[in-house]
């Protein structure tokens, strides 16, 4: 499903029209955006929590060539599911 | 600082004409959505964001850490985030 789908399905789901949807999906996403870039944490009850996490530089090797690289310090996301999605997503168990 | 549900439902309530309340529950629908959406094992690309998805894994043998004892962890499903790169970029200053 991408964007544009969820936004089509919010749309049926709470009978709005499909700009409406895309102003409330929109609002969703650019705000988590916002507070990640701000190097904000983010903790959705029920879903999971986002947050930055900062790797330090390393010397890496191509492991193609075996030649050493210096690879610099990065901020990526950490993802943490919340504990109702996770029973859920396991349809499994 | 932590942004929670209810800094989202401000936003939304700040850029559209929708009442407090309304404001609440669309957010609760959207997310109460991607669950369900998550629950079917389909996956959610949010462009600019990034991309969630349901991943099988094996069944493993596994260790408890502290007594060092063998237990068989069984297959089972979980959610992966992947961040998009447009994202990633901008939190390394790349854009």
């Amino acid at each position: 499903m991408t964007k544009s789908e969820l936004i089509e399905r919010v749309a049926e789901r709470i009978d709005v029209p499909k700009n409406r949807a895309e102003a409330i999906v929109n609002a969703v996403f650019d705000s988590m955006k916002e507070a990640l870039l701000a190097d904000e944490r983010i903790e959705l009850r029920g879903f999971g929590s986002f947050s930055i996490r900062n790797y330090q530089a390393r010397t890496g090797r191509n492991p193609r060539t075996g030649d050493t690289v210096e690879v610099p310090p990065k901020k990526s996301v950490h993802f943490k599911v919340g504990k109702e999605l996770k029973d859920r997503v396991d349809t499994i168990n | 600082m932590t942004l929670t549900k209810s800094n989202i439902v401000d936003t939304v309530y700040a850029r559209t004409e929708l009442t407090k309340k309304e404001s609440s529950n669309y957010v609760n629908e959207v997310l109460e959505l991607m669950k369900e959406t998550l629950e079917d094992g389909e996956e959610i690309k949010v462009s600019g964001f990034g991309k969630f998805e349901v991943r099988k894994k094996s069944e493993r043998i596994g260790r408890n850490p502290r007594t060092g004892d063998e237990i068989l962890i069984p297959e089972r499903k979980v959610l992966r985030f992947k961040v998009s790169q447009v994202l990633k970029d901008e939190l390394n200053g790349e854009r």
